[in-house]
C-alpha cells in the first residue's frame, strides 16, 4: 500500500504526484455476464508487476473519459497481470466495455485495507458474497486455495439475482467440484432451467458448517445485503470481531485527500474499504451516514 | 537602515509612516505580497504594491448571513474583520489542471503542469487563519500521501500576521483556542495600535527570515509601553469575541446525537448552497474532472473545490448516499467539529465565523451546537449495543 508513498518520496515531491496514472495495456478482455465483464491488464513498461494483498482496489482511469475505483479480482500470486471485474453502469465503466484489447488504462494504486487472510490462518473462513461482491473476494479464495494446508474448513457462500446474473460461474463450478473447499449458490429469482437453491444468501448462512469459535467470515455485497448476512451470523454465534467487510463510497482519489469517501471518521480509501465490523458497526447502521 | 539587530521573539515598534517600508522590503526581497484591498464591497486579498491599497479606515459589520464595509472613525490599516476570501485561495487554489495528455498511438503522452508560484508574502494574516493553514498543512503535507502542488506553494510563504484588535459579530476564535492573538506559525506578527496620538504596529518576530526582512525597514525596540498597548489589543479582542462554542466533549456529543431532531430542523433552513464550504478555510474536498478534446485526441486531469453539500458528493452507482439535506449538513458540521479530530487529532473549525457570514440563510453553526448539546443525549446512544 505503500508503494505510491515510497515512490513519492524516492522521486522528491516536484517529480511524482500521487494523481498521476501508470499505464497498462488490455492483453484480455472477458464477458462475464450480460453485464459484468473482466479485464486482464499488463504494465505498458513492461517491469509492471504490481503486487496488490486481497481487499484492495486501484483507480481505473479511460483516457479523457474519467477515472473509478475497482477491485481487484485477481490472483495476488501473479502481480504481473491485473485483473479487474466491473458492471457496465456509470459513464466511465461504459466506455470501459468498449475498450479492445491492446487499448490503454490508466492504473493508479493498489490502495486500501486488505481482507484478514493472515488473520485467518488456522481458522475455519467463510467467505460469503452477493452478486459483484464476488470479485474482490475472488483474490481471497485464489490465496486460500494457494495456501490450503494453512486454513481450516473454507466455505463460500455466493448469492445472484438470477441465473444470468452468476459471476465466474465455470471457476464456481470448477471450485464446487474440490473436496476442500465448500461452494453454496443460490439466487433470488429463478429463471430458465435453474436447479439449484432459490432465496437471498442469508438462507444459506444456516445451512453452512460453521464453528462460530474458530471461524471467519468475509463478507462483501450490497449494503442492504451485508446487513442482513451480519445479522445471520450473529445468531449463528459468530462474534463480530470475527466478521469483515468491505463498504463502498464515492472516491476520486483513493489516498484519502478528495474527502469524497468519508463514512463517518473513516476514508473508506485507506482505512478501508475492508473493515472489522465491531470497529465501524456504528457507522454501518447508521443511514446517509 | 537601522543597525540593530533582531532575532526571534524580539517585539519591535514601526512607526505608521514607516510601514510601506515592510512591503518595500518584501518586494526588494522578490516576495509577491498579497495582501487586503477593497474590491466589490468587500475586504479580498489581492496583490499590493503600496500601503494605499489597505482597507484604510474601513471595517465590517458582520452577523448571520450579514457582510457590511462600513467607513471607521479613525484611519487603521486593519480594522477590519475577515472577508469571505481565504488564504486557501493561493495555497489550495479553487482549480487546478494537474496534467495534459495527448493521444500517441494507442498510449498517450503525459505532461505535467506546473502549478508553483513564485515567492509569496502573505500581509494579514488572521490568527486563526494561521491554524486554518496549519490544519490544511497537516492534511495535505503531512499524511500518508502528500498534494505536491500545495507543498510547493506553502514553501514558498513567507507569512505577515495580524493579531486581531476587534472581532466580528460572528468571531469565536477564543473557543477554539485559534486566536485572537497569533502564538506561532508566523515570520512577523503586527498589532496595529491607535490611540488619540499614536498609530503604529508593534511587530513580533516569528522567524529568521522574519528577522532579516524587519533587519530592512526602520524600527524601534518596542519599549515595555508598547508591549502592554499591544497586549492590551489582544485582550479586549478577547473580551469582545461576538461568539462562543462550547467545545466540551464535542465529538462524543455530535456522534451520540446523530438523530437529533435539530438535524430536522436546520435541514429546513439550509439551502444545501455550499457557500459555507467555500468560504471555509480549512474544508478540502475536491472534485477530479477528466475531460478532452472533441476529437479525443487530447485529455486534461483538473482538480477544483468540492462540497459535501452536493448530492454528486456522495454518489454511488444507483444514487447519492447523502440524499437529505439533513444528512449533508450533519456531514459537514459533524466532520468539521468531530470526526476531523479523530482524522487529523484536532477540530477543523478555527472559529473564524465565514460560514455563518456567508450562509445565505443565516445559519449559525454555534447555535446548531448548542441546540444539540441542550437538548441532545450526553450518553453515546449505542452505549448498550457496544457492551
Amino acid at each position: 500500500m505503500a508503494t505510491n508513498l515510497e515512490k513519492q518520496q524516492k522521486l522528491g515531491d516536484a517529480e511524482s504526484n500521487p494523481m498521476i496514472p501508470e499505464q497498462y495495456q488490455i492483453v484480455r478482455i472477458r464477458k462475464d455476464t450480460y453485464d459484468t465483464f473482466t479485464l486482464e491488464l499488463e504494465s505498458c513498461d513492461g517491469n509492471g508487476n504490481l503486487p496488490f494483498q486481497p481487499g484492495q482496489f486501484n483507480m481505473l482511469y479511460i483516457f479523457g473519459t474519467g477515472e473509478i475505483p475497482i477491485s481487484i479480482s485477481g490472483d495476488p500470486g501473479n502481480p504481473k497481470t491485473l485483473v479487474h471485474t466491473t458492471r457496465a453502469v456509470g459513464t466511465v465503466t461504459k466506455a470501459m466495455r468498449k475498450l479492445k484489447r491492446g487499448d490503454i488504462i490508466g492504473v493508479r494504486g493498489p490502495f486500501g485495507t486488505a481482507w484478514p487472510v493472515s488473520e485467518a490462518e488456522e481458522k475455519e473462513v467463510l467467505v460469503v458474497a452477493g452478486g459483484i461482491g464476488l470479485a474482490p473476494l475472488r483474490p481471497v479464495i485464489y490465496h486460500m486455495l494457494r495456501n490450503r494446508d494453512k486454513y481450516g474448513r473454507l466455505v463460500l457462500l455466493y448469492g445472484a439475482r438470477t441465473p444470468d446474473d452468476i459471476l465466474y460461474r465455470q471457476e464456481l463450478e470448477s471450485w464446487r467440484s474440490r473436496f476442500d473447499l465448500e461452494v453454496h449458490v443460490t439466487v433470488d429469482r429463478s429463471v430458465g432451467k435453474w436447479q439449484g437453491n432459490v432465496g437471498v444468501v442469508t438462507t444459506l448462512i444456516s445451512k453452512a458448517p460453521m464453528d462460530p469459535e474458530k471461524s471467519l467470515a468475509m463478507v462483501c455485497g450490497p449494503e442492504i445485503m451485508m446487513r442482513f448476512t451480519i445479522m445471520e451470523l450473529q445468531k449463528r454465534g459468530l462474534p463480530k470481531e470475527s466478521i469483515y467487510i468491505s463498504a463502498e463510497r464515492n472516491m476520486k482519489c483513493g489516498i484519502g485527500l478528495c474527502g469524497h469517501c468519508q463514512m463517518g471518521q473513516t476514508f473508506v480509501c485507506k482505512d478501508g474499504p475492508v473493515f472489522r465490523y465491531d470497529r465501524m458497526m456504528d457507522l454501518f447502521t447508521k443511514r446517509e451516514i | 537602515m537601522s543597525v540593530t539587530s533582531v532575532g526571534i521573539k524580539d517585539q519591535v515598534v514601526i512607526q505608521k509612516d514607516h510601514f510601506q517600508g515592510l512591503l518595500d522590503a518584501l518586494i526588494k526581497t522578490g516576495y509577491d505580497v498579497i495582501g487586503p484591498a477593497l474590491q466589490n464591497k468587500a475586504v479580498v486579498y489581492d496583490h499590493l504594491t503600496s500601503i494605499k491599497e489597505l482597507p484604510i479606515g474601513w471595517t465590517d459589520e458582520h452577523g448571520p448571513g450579514k457582510y457590511r464595509l462600513v467607513r471607521r472613525q479613525d484611519e487603521a490599516y486593519f480594522g477590519y474583520v475577515l472577508g469571505p476570501i481565504s488564504w486557501k485561495k493561493y495555497l489550495f487554489p479553487s482549480q487546478v489542471t494537474l496534467w495534459e495528455a495527448r493521444k500517441n498511438g494507442p498510449e498517450y503522452q503525459l505532461n505535467k503542469i506546473d502549478n508553483n508560484i513564485s515567492k509569496t508574502a502573505f500581509l494579514g494574516v488572521r490568527p486563526c487563519e494561521i491554524h486554518a493553514i496549519a490544519k490544511q498543512d497537516k492534511i495535505l503535507m503531512q499524511g500518508e500521501y502528500l498534494d505536491p502542488i500545495y507543498k510547493a506553494r506553502r514553501e514558498k510563504i513567507f507569512i505577515v500576521a495580524v493579531n486581531c484588535a476587534e472581532p466580528g459579530e460572528n468571531c469565536f476564535c477564543t473557543s477554539m483556542q485559534t486566536g485572537p492573538r497569533a502564538e506561532t506559525g508566523f515570520d512577523i506578527a503586527l498589532t496595529e495600535v491607535i490611540d488619540q496620538d499614536h498609530h503604529y504596529f508593534v511587530a513580533e518576530i516569528g522567524s529568521e527570515a522574519g528577522a532579516e526582512i524587519i533587519g530592512h525597514i526602520k524600527f524601534e525596540m518596542a519599549d515595555p509601553g508598547a508591549k502592554t498597548a499591544a497586549e492590551q489589543v489582544s485582550r479586549k479582542a478577547s473580551e469582545n469575541m461576538g461568539k462562543k462554542l462550547d467545545t466540551r466533549g464535542i465529538k462524543e456529543l455530535l456522534y451520540a446525537n446523530s438523530e437529533h431532531p435539530r438535524w430536522d430542523d436546520v435541514a429546513s433552513r439550509c439551502l444545501t448552497c455550499a457557500n459555507c464550504t467555500m468560504v471555509c478555510p480549512t474544508c478540502f474536498c475536491v472534485n477530479i474532472d477528466d475531460t478532452t478534446n472533441l476529437t479525443g485526441t487530447s485529455a486534461e486531469r483538473r482538480r477544483r473545490w468540492d462540497s459535501c453539500f452536493t448530492l454528486d458528493h456522495s454518489y454511488i452507482h444507483g444514487g447519492s448516499i447523502r440524499v437529505s439535506a439533513k444528512s449533508r449538513y450533519r456531514q459537514w458540521l459533524t466532520h468539521k467539529l468531530a470526526s476531523w479530530i479523530d482524522q487529523f487529532g484536532d477540530s477543523g473549525c478555527v472559529g473564524c465565523g465565514r460560514c455563518i457570514t456567508w450562509c445565505p440563510a443565516g445559519i449559525d453553526i454555534t447555535d446548531e451546537v448548542r441546540a444539540i448539546r441542550e437538548g441532545g443525549r450526553t450518553a453515546p446512544a449505542s452505549a448498550a449495543v457496544k457492551e
